[in-house]
């Protein structure tokens, strides 16, 4: 359960952001996270919102962009979708295979409103 | 960094050196102030979170009727991003004083202390050893370093599931590393949270014991995937076990196909010099 760390350096990292740019308020805050980085989904939307309390964030629009895991095989560099780690090349059959995608841990933007 | 996962609050990680083990208590600065304690349980939750908060935009005229400007600053910012700049940090330093240091992983009880116990013992002035240990609870792990032969510190990091790059900062000042020497840092017996934060070690080692199912990394594979060697312990009990080394081998190669294998016994001894290979040969390339 290593989310609500996650979810705490988020907060962080949004705050210190937002006070660079002295922003009034945090209107939406959007969140790329990998399907295979390790972070549990329903986790981490669940550690948010402990997260967020009594921050900057607490009445933010937060946004996450789940994303699918892509491969490429180190043989034939052909690349392919997958949702697991175990997954050989389709087109080669090659297990020399390493994720382009999915493995995303990112805060993507923030939407603030300043004076 | 934050070193808590889940219900764990900073203070309650402790440094301690067996030496001295009062002397060394350091309370763990952290960076979230006061922020409270809160307990996160793992529980069913079937309803999504569109998160869509509907908002008049009538807020957007202040109190005084001047106009606030809505902006959009794209960030595209690492979450983990301050643990792994602190790990870049102990990478230089151990970079610049010809340190090799080495993140063990695993499950509890699968023979972390005991691998190093022996190393130490065999091995402790040949590698000049010096090791940090983290556990939730107790210096049990850094007794027995101790009495083995090794400079440790052991971190208790509370409730917390893993070690990262703060705490290990921390302890390696406590420990004054010299040039030249290995550190081994014993990661908290868990194959899931560590592998997320990087410690800064040169390379991360993975144990599984026989006794573990050969299935290990198809249910672990985050682990597996980011560890350079793995080392196959306790393989003195195989003639009593049903666990398959061909089976377990292939599945970990299909999750990470770089991944280097010694099976080793650190009750008999058998293959650890295969082991002190490995540290060899990567002592010597922090050297070059």
């Amino acid at each position: 359960m290593h989310e609500l760390s996650i979810a705490i350096q988020i907060v962080e990292i949004v705050e210190e952001e937002a006070a660079k740019v002295e922003a009034e308020s945090i209107t939406r805050l959007e969140l790329d996270i990998g399907l295979l980085s390790g972070v549990e989904r329903d986790a981490l939307e669940f550690a948010m919102e402990e997260a967020i309390r009594g921050s900057l964030l607490e009445k933010t629009q937060i946004v996450y962009n789940f994303i699918k895991a892509v491969m490429v095989c180190e043989e034939c560099c052909n690349e392919f979708n997958t949702d697991d780690y175990f997954n050989s090349c389709p087109y080669c059959n090659s297990l020399k295979t390493i994720f382009i995608k999915g493995k995303e841990l990112n805060i993507k933007s923030i939407e603030i409103l300043k004076q | 960094m934050c070193g808590t996962c889940g219900c764990g609050e900073d203070e309650h990680i402790t440094y301690r050196n067996p030496n001295n083990p009062d002397s060394h208590l350091h309370e763990h600065s952290h960076f979230h102030g006061d922020k409270e304690h809160s307990h996160a349980h793992h529980h069913e939750h079937d309803h999504s979170h569109p998160h869509s908060h509907d908002h008049s935009h009538d807020y957007l005229l202040k109190p005084g009727g001047g106009a606030l400007n809505s902006q959009t600053i794209q960030l595209q910012r690492k979450i983990l991003s301050k643990n792994d700049l602190l790990a870049e940090r102990n990478r230089g330093h151990f970079e610049a004083l010809n340190i090799v240091a080495f993140n063990l992983v695993s499950s509890p009880g699968s023979g972390k202390t005991a691998v190093l116990e022996r190393t130490i013992l065999e091995k402790g002035s040949d590698f000049n050893c010096y090791v940090i240990e983290g556990d939730q609870q107790t210096m049990n792990d850094a007794e027995r370093i101790k009495s083995a032969g090794a400079p440790v510190i052991q971190i208790n990091t509370g409730n917390g599931c893993h070690l990262d790059a703060l705490m290990v900062n921390k302890a390696m000042k406590d420990l004054k590393l010299p040039e030249n020497s290995t550190l081994f840092i014993e990661n908290v017996g868990n194959l899931v949270c560590p592998a997320l934060f990087d410690l800064g070690e040169t390379k991360r080692v993975v144990i599984i014991s026989v006794t573990e199912g050969e299935d290990k990394p198809a249910k672990y594979p985050t682990m597996f995937e980011t560890a350079q060697l793995c080392l196959i312990n306790k393989t003195d009990l195989l003639p009593y076990l049903d666990f398959d080394l061909e089976k377990f081998r292939q599945i970990a190669t299909q999750v990470n196909h770089h991944i280097e294998f010694i099976e080793i016994s650190a009750k008999t001894g058998e293959g650890f010099n295969q082991w002190y290979e490995w540290i060899v040969k990567h002592r010597l390339s922090e050297t070059d």
